[in-house]
């Protein structure tokens, strides 16, 4: 029964197209090469402390923080109604939920251009109504509500997974002790749900720092993210050792957030999307 | 009472947010003028424009083709590595489970970057093979979650059994095992194709001059600004995209259906 060696092709390709490719920016981000020889140096990390760069990541993060918290405010009470049973078609409403994440999510950024524009159909219906409204496309809200936009079904999906498992015979018998529709839900159905809620703060968290489309197209060319910031980097100013060394700071503060993340997730399987 | 209208204008809430966008852009595809908000009557010339675009036209064929190409290859080598997984020491499989959800869960734009490091270093002229690369790499891991679930329900003694009985073990494989895990390489291969679909961020950096997917023409049409022909291109791929998950659905619960009436 020595069929182990059929993983080995797998196992190569990983190594040269994941392992090796990571092993690059790690080695970029802490080596210069001048004149054929390499010099070790912390240059590129200490860059990244300058206060422009540290700005950019400090808005990053906030944008991400709040567009996470507005997802879990609006996708929480709807995992709730979605996973309460009076309703009657609840498996069409669950269908009709995904299917806005079918298309493409450039296009769904798209939609949102064509709608905030000058000339789109909100400035434009507001101007019928005799109301001068600001520009609405290029600004920080913008992004926030493209962020959420696209990221909304994650946060939803996974509670809605929990919620939907809970043993309704626990509810009844923390009704049945007293306690009344809050408590019910502050110390029975949020406690249980809360591995839910990790998988949708994660998988909302982590796409919302990273990106660099939304910000890109709602925010405008001088809009500046993490994401941005490294894709200037490869792509216009070649500074790879910089870039890289952003990367790297980007996978730290990933690997940092799911482990803290995932602390709260000890028993639970995890994978709640799949 | 009031409770139950409350969730349904909640309800009705989230989803006018969720599809207000969509179903304007969709009707805005068939807007006589090139207006995103006056309507001025139905056409159909936008999609005839789109259809006479070059470039929306190659870049639909290379998203078609790159598709294909990539979720075939990993369906491939991630189903054969599957099995080879099941069968490897704890340690290994540990360390191989790791590289499997690493690309999972590194940011997109680092996968994107890191490959483009390495094709420049290799000198791999970027272009078609290099995306090809990038998608294989990337819709591998989908196929190998897809398909370990399935080994590990299958029971080895039918397999033993098959052996027992005379079969050899490339016949007992494609007759016994291979049906079993079929359901499971079949998903792998879908969810590959629609990853590789949607991707632009890994596209974007690992594809050169005159290769580009749908998404990669798409934001560099919207940076440029909207234009009709990029709605209908949107509403058609949107559209193709839901008719087909609608027939594997379909397939899959009639498949279902069929096999409760063998019970």
């Amino acid at each position: 029964m020595k069929r182990s060696w059929l993983s080995f092709p797998y196992l190569i390709w990983m190594i040269i197209f994941t392992v090796i490719p990571l092993g690059l920016i790690l080695f970029y981000s802490i080596v210069r090469i001048e004149d054929g020889g390499m010099i070790l140096t912390m240059g590129n990390f200490k860059r990244v402390l300058e206060p422009i760069y540290l700005a950019v990541f400090l808005r990053s993060i906030k944008i991400a923080i709040i567009s996470t918290v507005i997802c879990l405010l609006l996708g929480y009470p709807m995992a709730m109604i979605l996973a309460s049973k009076e309703m009657s078609n609840k498996s069409i409403l669950i269908v009709l939920f995904v299917i806005p994440m079918w298309m493409n999510f450039l296009a769904r950024t798209y939609a949102w251009m064509t709608l905030l524009e000058k000339n789109g159909l909100i400035t434009t219906f507001f101007n019928l109504l005799g109301i001068e409204l600001p520009m609405l496309l290029y600004t920080e809200s913008t992004v926030i509500l493209g962020m959420v936009y696209n990221f909304l079904p994650f946060m939803v999906l996974p509670i809605y997974s929990v919620l939907v498992k809970i043993d309704k015979a626990v509810l009844e018998a923390a009704e049945d002790l007293g306690a009344p529709p809050p408590i019910v839900f502050s110390r029975v159905i949020f406690p249980l749900s809360l591995p839910g809620v990790t998988s949708g703060i994660i998988m909302v968290f982590m796409p919302a720092l990273t990106t660099f489309v939304i910000s890109r197209l709602l925010g405008g060319a001088h809009f500046t993210l993490i994401g941005n910031l490294i894709e200037q980097q490869f792509l216009i100013t070649r500074d790879w050792g910089f870039g890289s060394a952003l990367s790297v700071v980007l996978m730290l503060m990933i690997v940092l957030t799911m482990g803290f993340a995932l602390r709260y997730e000890k028993e639970n399987e995890g994978g709640g999307l799949w | 009472m009031v409770k139950s209208v409350l969730k349904k204008i909640y309800t009705y809430f989230i989803f006018l947010f969720l599809y207000a966008p969509i179903i304007v852009l969709i009707v805005f595809s068939f807007n006589d003028s090139k207006s995103r908000a006056h309507w001025t009557g139905f056409t159909f010339k936008w999609y005839l424009e789109m259809f006479k675009d070059r470039q929306i036209m190659t870049s639909l064929y290379y998203t078609i083709g790159i598709a294909l190409a990539s979720s075939f290859i990993a369906t491939i080598i991630g189903t054969v590595a599957a099995v080879g997984i099941v069968y490897l020491k704890k340690s290994l499989r540990s360390v191989l489970m790791d590289l499997t959800y690493l690309p999972v869960l590194n940011p997109d734009i680092v996968t994107g970057i890191s490959l483009m490091l390495l094709f420049i270093l290799l000198r791999f002229p970027r272009g078609f093979f290099t995306m090809l690369l990038a998608h294989i790499t990337f819709n591998l891991p989908y196929v190998i979650l897809s398909v370990l679930p399935k080994l590990k329900q299958l029971d080895n003694q039918i397999y033993d059994a098959a052996l027992d009985l005379g079969a050899t073990p490339s016949y007992a494989f494609t007759k016994v095992v291979l049906p079993q895990i079929a359901p499971g390489i079949f998903t792998g291969f879908l969810l590959a194709m629609t990853m590789s679909i949607d991707d632009f961020v890994i596209s974007f950096f690992t594809t050169g001059p005159g290769v580009s997917n749908l998404a990669i023409t798409i934001y560099s049409m919207a940076r440029k600004g909207v234009s009709p022909k990029i709605n209908a291109t949107l509403s058609l791929l949107f559209a193709s995209v839901v008719l087909l998950l609608l027939i594997v659905n379909n397939r899959m619960t009639g498949d279902n259906n069929r096999k409760e009436r063998m019970v």
